[in-house]
């Protein structure tokens, strides 16, 4: 089974560039560039030393006693937590930028929903000199205060996104939009799986560091770099492909991904994309999405809005189809709960994000022996005020 | 032939077309609007079917296709509208929209059933040539309906010439590369970029649109091309829903000049 893009930019049925012509000469430069462009000594050095002076690479993989020994099972997290700007997202605003750079691109757009990418692009954006311009949806700006101040502490505007929900999906509207007028000097950095070819696969190719690390860091620590189980959680999917990245042809790994249930499945607040979607196109790509008969996107929800997403990336909706990877759903209470046990566990506070992946644990019955990888792909820090209101702490 | 295909047989410079969208400013709007334009003296029109989420459209299309959506507009509610349409209107009829409703509504189906209710074409912004070509481009012309593509000022030559030869209609030549409702400069340059068009002497014959708002932008692309298209000016004149009607022959007098 052939789970990579192939050369018409598909995964199985999904993918492609449905864009209006005014995008297709930035699409089209970016297909035949980027590549090449990754391949380049000297691209290459400086993302390897980016990684590791400025984001500070690779991130540990720690075993993690106590959680292991209350699931029977040894559960390691990959540390994304840990990198600069407390996620995973700027390994791919790395990529990007430099990636843009070399393109001679003068000025960086962003969408960003929680913040946490619209930081990451800022961050990387202080660190070239380069102008940069974030969307956020207006609902999204009031919610998310302290990284609206972050971003403009690094000299990003912040444009509010006013049409539709105001949420992560019109402020990628409003991104495409940019771009659309601005169709020669700006690159658009994405911050998930999705969107147009050859996005999807640029940003997980920029992500798959975690799971290229994850099996190093395995065979140094068990001798073997083919765990039983690895987890992660999915709202467009960047962490999740980039854990899974290098074990796609690891047949014997079993991989799985946790949507957001929101209030539950059935509820109609609700962020699990596979379970509620059908295929059609979204922000540039055939994939699976949350729609109403007619094909109006509807607004989706979750306590986390790092996965308040109405889609998932194209590859996702691939690895769904053919079954490659298993998508469960976790709510909102679940996610809550399995953020506090870790947090009284092991002393790491996790994103509500990642809260997704570490509540399958429960679901699941393991064997003592069986090795588990979980992506930790933030911190909660950002998610402090949820946390009060929710524990009334 | 269809109806869009006869017009530019007979017409050849001057030619207006209208853009608005199905339920704006309210559901029952669309087939009263079109008939307005024809008697005002519009040469075709395009009506769009609304989309959440319309990437190549500025503020004013965006406003209307939302509140099209939440007035009930769907394609299934359209098409039950445009049964009436050929008793009512007579001019050239395109479908504009996004691809989503339309792969919802299954592709095949919206071209069988657009063709019998006497829709002529059909334009999706952000449906590729790659994917028309192999996926839909039957259905398009078993149903003789026109498939309209956009170019802009950075499209190749290689790539205009590749759009021509999968157009019949006309080719929707962009002002500039940008979303709807932005403001035509028609600065030298743009004129180069229209005149390369003129002179690569395409088989489909150029319209005009985006920017298009009054008579000087209108006689400026009728320098260029055979006409030109309205849209956000004119969406903007229907925003009152108990009188959207009455401005219609004024604003085609005064864009004609």
């Amino acid at each position: 089974m052939n789970y990579r893009v192939d050369d018409r930019g598909y995964y199985g049925d999904f993918g492609g560039a449905y864009i209006p012509e005014m995008l297709y000469p930035n699409i089209e430069e970016l297909r035949n560039e980027y590549l090449k462009t990754i391949a380049q000594p000297d691209f290459q050095k400086e993302f390897k030393s980016l990684l590791k002076d400025y984001v500070g690479r690779p991130s540990p993989l720690f075993l993690a006693k106590r959680l292991s020994e209350k699931y029977g099972a040894q559960i390691y997290l990959k540390r994304e937590d840990l990198n600069h700007t407390g996620a995973h997202k700027i390994n791919n605003t790395v990529g990007q930028i430099i990636l843009a750079q070399k393109l001679g691109k003068k000025r960086i757009i962003a969408e960003t929903g929680a913040g946490q990418h619209g930081v990451a692009t800022a961050t990387v954006c202080a660190l070239k000199g380069l102008e940069c311009v974030i969307y956020m949806g207006e609902v999204d700006i009031k919610r998310q205060a302290p990284n609206v101040a972050r971003m403009k502490m690094m000299g990003a505007t912040v444009i509010p996104a006013t049409s539709g929900s105001k949420t992560l999906k019109d402020a990628t509207n409003e991104a495409m939009r940019d771009w659309i007028n601005n169709p020669v000097d700006t690159h658009y950095i994405i911050g998930s799986v999705v969107g147009p070819h050859p996005y999807p696969e640029m940003v997980s190719l920029f992500q798959s560091i975690i799971s290229k690390e994850t099996k190093q860091q395995l065979i140094e620590q068990t001798g073997n770099d083919q765990p039983d189980y690895v987890l992660a959680c999915v709202g467009g999917g960047s962490n999740a492909m980039g854990m899974f990245y290098h074990f796609l042809d690891d047949d014997n790994v079993r991989l799985i991904a946790a949507e957001a249930a929101g209030l539950g499945i059935n509820s109609g607040h609700s962020a699990a994309t596979s379970m509620l979607g059908r295929e059609g196109v979204l922000h540039g790509s055939r994939t699976i999405l949350m729609q109403t008969e007619d094909g109006q996107v509807t607004e989706p929800y979750s306590i986390s809005a790092g996965l308040d997403y109405p889609g998932i990336g194209p590859q996702h909706a691939h690895l769904h189809k053919v079954k490659r990877v298993e998508y469960v759903s976790i709510t909102d209470d679940e996610a809550m709960e399995a953020s506090m046990e870790l947090s009284k566990l092991e002393g790491i506070i996790p994103a509500i994000e990642t809260g997704h992946a570490l509540a399958q644990l429960k679901k699941m019955t393991f064997k003592k022996e069986d090795v588990v990888v979980i992506c930790l792909s933030g911190r909660g820090d950002k998610d402090l005020e949820t946390f009060m209101k929710y524990f009334n702490l | 032939m269809n109806r869009l295909t006869q017009l530019f047989e007979k017409k050849k410079n001057d030619i207006l077309s209208i853009y608005f969208t199905a339920g704006y400013p309210e559901i029952g709007a669309t087939l009263n609007i079109a008939e307005a334009l024809e008697k005002a003296g519009a040469d075709f029109l395009e009506i769009g079917f609304p989309y959440s989420d319309p990437l190549a459209d500025g503020p004013v299309i965006q406003h209307s296709s939302q509140v099209a959506i939440e007035n009930g507009m769907t394609l299934k509610v359209l098409f039950e509208q445009l049964k009436d349409l050929r008793s009512r209107v007579s001019i050239p009829i395109l479908l504009m929209g996004y691809a989503n409703p339309m792969i919802q509504y299954g592709v095949s189906n919206f071209c069988k059933v657009a063709a019998e209710v006497g829709v002529d074409g059909v334009i999706v912004p952000d449906l590729p040539l790659y994917e028309y070509e192999e996926l839909y481009k039957n259905d398009f012309i078993s149903n003789g309906l026109s498939n309209i593509f956009l170019v802009t000022p950075q499209t190749s030559e290689e790539r205009i010439r590749k759009i021509d030869s999968l157009s019949n209609g006309f080719i929707y030549l962009l002002s500039s590369s940008s979303t709807t409702g932005k403001d035509l400069n028609v600065s030298n340059e743009i004129g180069d970029y229209y005149n390369r068009v003129k002179a690569m002497h395409l088989k489909n014959p150029l319209i005009i649109g985006f920017g298009i708002s009054d008579h000087q932008s209108f006689s400026r692309a009728n320098q260029y091309a055979n006409g030109a298209i309205v849209g956000t000016a004119f969406v903007k004149e229907l925003g009152d829903p108990e009188n959207y009607l009455s401005h219609i022959p004024e604003f085609i007098r005064k864009i004609k000049g």
